[in-house]
């Protein structure tokens, strides 16, 4: 479905690298989950790893910690696209190589 | 939801739209129809491409196999809000309620087809465990499922596997039993674009 590849593609370029109010770097950090400053760190790694433990309180202490509403959305879709993501190409390399090892 | 702009930061013509759903819907406009309209330049436009492909494009599984997945995947995720809109949507794509019902109680027992089974072993692998390796994608093929097939899964397994996380993170409204009928009706009428 080469269709469904162009359209994740164009999904991920859209948010790591255009306009927005968060930084193109903070984006894709929180895209990759990697390392942020707390509690950004730890919001966006539960957005990753534990979706459902994320409560009010995760959200209100990165808006203290002086980011606001729309960074704050960017960064929480960042993470969620990224998780997918990988988790997505994973399993697409996965299956090229079965395929492969299939000799199909 | 938890962030205000995606209760209220919209546009006029966005607030008339929604007030025409209410209208017609005599529901709640779905807070997972508010976050695609939020900046939909940033990430609606562009996910509703992923997810109208991947759960109305062109493919060999029917759209309540699609639905299925979803609301698989999304109970594999423990995503409240994805389990209702999806149980629903795929009751109403089968017209069978029960089946969908099976699937989700114990995939092991559930009568469906084995290559539709084997599918949904793979997404809970994915989607629980993060990575499949070429013997878990060889146990689908070998259940009779086609190359395409599998593509076509992984990228419903990709749309939920965001659409869950943001759920969860922005904290949807979950509605009862008439919202999500209500939203089910929406899907299987006008999709997701």
């Amino acid at each position: 479905m080469e269709g469904m590849r162009t359209a994740h593609q164009a999904l991920v370029t859209r948010v790591l690298e255009g306009g927005g109010k968060a930084s193109r770097a903070e984006r894709r950090a929180a895209f990759n989950n990697e390392t942020l400053t707390e509690p950004l760190h730890g919001l966006i790694s539960k957005v990753a790893k534990h979706p459902t433990r994320i409560t009010d309180e995760d959200i209100a202490a990165v808006k203290t910690s002086g980011l606001n509403e729309d960074q704050i959305f960017e960064l929480v879709v960042c993470a969620a696209v990224g998780q997918a993501t990988r988790q997505y190409q994973n399993a697409l390399a996965a299956l090229a190589l079965a395929v492969c090892d299939g000799g199909s | 939801m938890r962030l205000e702009i995606l209760n209220n930061g919209y546009s006029f013509r966005t607030k008339v739209l929604f007030a025409f759903i209410q209208l017609a819907s005599r529901q709640p406009v779905p807070d997972a129809a508010k976050l695609v309209f939020y900046r939909a330049d940033f990430y609606g436009d562009p996910m509703k491409k992923v997810t109208q492909g991947a759960m109305r494009g062109p493919s060999a599984w029917s759209v309540g196999d699609r639905e299925l997945m979803a609301a698989f995947v999304s109970k594999t995720n423990e995503c409240e809000f994805c389990i209702g809109a999806h149980t629903a949507t795929a009751a109403g794509a089968y017209h069978d309620e029960a089946r969908v019902t099976a699937v989700l109680t114990n995939l092991e027992t559930a009568p469906i087809e084995e290559p539709l089974r084997a599918t949904l072993r793979m997404l809970r692998k994915l989607t629980g465990g993060h990575t499949l390796d070429a013997n878990d994608i060889g146990a689908v093929i070998a259940a009779g499922v086609s190359r395409q097939q599998i593509e076509d899964a992984l990228a419903v397994c990709f749309a939920f596997n965001t659409t869950n996380r943001l759920a969860d993170a922005f904290a949807f409204f979950v509605p009862g039993r008439k919202g999500f009928e209500s939203g089910a009706k929406f899907l299987l009428k006008r999709g997701y674009r």
